[in-house]
């Protein structure tokens, strides 16, 4: 199941991400990315999944994220799995849930926003929209980022069916899988580029500084892919273990977050001007890199809402909380 | 391309009943107020008394089968053990080198009865081995060693010159790499020995690393006559054994955790309310849950019998990068004058410790020219 989910996301992907790239929002993609079912991803079997675990999961996104489908893909998955618990209507078409920020990812295209009050007992309302009005806004790459001003649609509710931290916790996992399936294209991209670049009468994949230059993007790319993979593990603890989970997914999404910077400035360097141009298609991954770490959380942000657990556990030793994080596996 | 996914190996059964009890033997075994001082060794604090409790305990050799005196356990079990000791910073330097990579040398390319004479006694914590690779004139450039191994009759006559070697002078055994075929052979030429310290023709001298501790030792083979069984593995086989050999040397928690005592200490001073420590904190804690996660893969694949010399060496840098940035956060957070003597000390050691972070077991360049290689562009 899981194969065929990739191979089939691959072939999708591939064929269609080129053409999108062009366009701002392509409504055939979309149609085409729900037909093979992927924003259920990460619903089980009885709520109308394909009972799909850890990266297996995620693995359709990453993928998109690889071709920068240009998709709101991550969104609606996180806000499916959301209604799911709550036991809410799946969103039929595009869905996002609003973070609070004023900048709702993909807005303007949606047909669903999932919000998430605060308080002691924490609601999710599941917002239909038709004929909201939105002041369009965009981030790096030019994906909309969009503020909403009215929506006369239909609202329902119900209990958030998981604890208050997970939503946020949810939304940086995904995006850490992008982050991770972008960088796995910058590498290859870069690394093809090298080889093929011929100055100096050779390519300069034969020159060492390169070659060392590659290496570290190697080493971080790797590691933003072990850091997904480890918070993908974490995605059942979001219902049993919900403190553990959001550490976990906020890990992950520091360290895909910080690999983004090496990654980007070296795939740059190494690809010299070309990579710089509108034409070349570096931008289409890197913008997105850039665009992405900042979203549901910097590293910054993690970083803190870690350490804060990290002092405020050590009573019980720096290293027992580290162990008990990962305690699931090993 | 080779690939650069870290899977982790199926859960391990019992894996938190496993930490449990070596944290109740670190407990027990430990000096009462062993210090931070002594943590901020790490791996290099020898100690033979606590390395033959360990061996007794059956948390050395573990992986090596019980008819060699072994546990016959898993190297994911193994790994579960090594976290537990390198964390408490327990001195487990004696009986290292022969656990971690000779004792697996010897299991895989040794004579029955090199395994039967030699791997019972470091199973029990009481046979130490040094490492036998670099010389004063080739140290990344391992292939270009110049020791040589002249065939004698009942024997080998050994001479040359190692360097750097760690504990050589408290090692019964070093296993050397040196060359028995001609000089343009650069790697068919070579090969390992099992050699006796105590044989005649040996000379160990010290050599003082820059915080004076001797650890390092040259050592001078004058003409020594190595016996005919002390050949490991097959004559002109070195350059593939020894690669080997480093893969075990390259994965392992040791790559990240040299200084997590000073981690420790930073984080039991950082201020409760002080959001820039809890920034530094949080940022070290997410590097090292994952590379947790990529060591623990690295064992796996150990495990399933692959050669995971890509995945050791990205681990093995990611972690030495990780080690050495350590001392930097922590002396932003807390100025090493103004924390207590604890702090202090493991400042220091960690601090004066951290260049050879990143170049014992393979220089950062080498490591990361393997890597280049892996990708296709070498």
């Amino acid at each position: 199941m899981a194969d065929m989910i990739s191979e089939s996301a691959a072939r999708l992907f591939a064929g269609t991400a080129r053409r999108a790239a062009t366009e701002a929002w392509s409504p055939d993609l979309w149609q085409e990315i729900e037909e093979a079912g992927y924003p259920l991803s990460l619903l089980s079997e009885e709520k109308g999944g394909f009972g799909l675990e850890g990266e297996e999961a995620f693995a359709a996104l990453r993928i998109a994220a690889r071709h920068a489908a240009p998709v709101p893909l991550a969104e609606t998955m996180v806000a499916n799995w959301l209604l799911a618990e709550a036991g809410l209507p799946l969103a039929e078409g595009p869905a996002a849930v609003d973070d609070g920020t004023g900048r709702i990812p993909w807005g303007r295209h949606l047909a669903v926003l999932v919000r998430v009050s605060a308080g002691a007992e924490p609601r999710l309302q599941r917002l239909a929209l038709a004929d909201a009005s939105w002041r369009e806004g965009r981030n790096l790459v030019g994906e909309p980022r969009d503020e909403l001003l009215s929506a006369p649609g239909v609202a329902v509710e119900a209990r958030l069916g998981v604890a208050a931290e997970v939503p946020q916790a949810l939304a940086a996992l995904a995006r850490a899988q992008q982050l991770a399936g972008a960088m796995e294209s910058v590498l290859d991209m870069t690394v093809r580029y090298a080889t093929e670049r011929v100055q100096f009468g050779r390519p300069i994949a034969k020159f060492q500084a390169i070659q060392q230059y590659l290496a570290v993007m190697a080493e971080e790319t790797a590691a933003a892919s072990a850091a997904a993979a480890m918070g993908a593990l974490a995605l059942s603890l979001a219902r049993t273990a919900p403190a553990r989970f959001r550490l976990l997914a906020g890990a992950a999404k520091l360290r895909a977050g910080e690999a983004v910077g090496k990654v980007a400035d070296l795939a740059h360097q190494i690809h010299g001007a070309i990579g710089f141009s509108q034409e070349y298609p570096l931008h289409e991954l890197t913008r997105r890199l850039w665009s992405w770490r900042d979203e549901d959380g910097r590293e910054d942000d993690w970083a803190e809402i870690l350490g804060q657990a990290v002092l405020a556990g050590r009573a019980r030793g720096l290293w027992p909380q580290i162990t008990h994080l990962q305690s699931d596996r090993f | 391309m080779s690939s650069l996914d870290f899977p982790l190996p199926a859960p391990l059964e019992g894996h938190a009943a496993l930490r449990a009890q070596v944290r109740d033997f670190l407990k027990e075994t430990l000096p009462p107020g062993y210090s931070a001082a002594e943590r901020a060794r790490s791996w290099m604090g020898f100690d033979p008394e606590f390395s033959r409790a360990l061996g007794a305990r059956g948390y050395i050799g573990m992986t090596l089968p019980v008819e060699y005196g072994g546990h016959g356990r898993s190297a994911i079990e193994r790994h579960v053990v090594v976290e537990e000791l390198l964390a408490a910073g327990a001195p487990v330097a004696a009986h290292w080198i022969a656990d971690r990579q000779s004792s697996q040398m010897i299991l895989r390319c040794g004579t029955e009865a090199q395994r039967r004479e030699i791997l019972p006694r470091i199973a029990a914590g009481e046979c130490y081995f040094c490492i036998g690779m670099s010389e004063p004139d080739s140290g990344s450039d391992l292939a270009s060693v110049r020791s040589r191994a002249e065939r004698v009759p009942g024997g080998w006559r050994l001479t040359g010159t190692k360097l750097w070697t760690t504990f050589a002078h408290k090692s019964h055994y070093m296993i050397c790499f040196c060359r028995t075929g001609p000089a343009e052979e650069r790697h068919a030429g070579n090969s390992q020995f099992i050699v006796d310290l105590s044989l005649p023709g040996i000379s160990i001298r010290p050599v003082l690393d820059i915080a004076g501790e001797h650890h390092f030792n040259e050592v001078s083979f004058d003409d020594v006559l190595l016996p005919e069984d002390a050949l490991l593995g097959r004559e002109g086989e070195g350059w593939t054994q020894v690669m080997s050999e480093l893969a075990f040397e390259r994965s392992g928690p040791e790559r990240f955790l040299s200084s997590f005592a000073l981690l420790e200490e930073t984080s039991r001073l950082a201020g409760a309310d002080d959001a820039g420590a809890a920034r530094a904190l949080g940022r070290l804690t997410a590097h090292l849950l994952v590379l947790r996660h990529m060591s623990q893969s690295v064992a796996g694949r150990l495990q399933q019998g692959e050669k995971p010399d890509l995945h050791a060496a990205i681990v093995k840098d990611l972690g030495a990068t990780f080690e050495q940035e350590i001392p930097e956060r922590a002396r932003q957070l807390i100025a090493p004058a103004q924390g207590d003597a604890d702090y202090a000390a493991a400042f220091a050691r960690t601090r004066l410790a951290a260049p050879c972070f990143s170049l014992r077991g393979g220089t950062r360049e080498v490591l990361r020219g393997i890597i280049a290689r892996h990708l296709g562009v070498r």
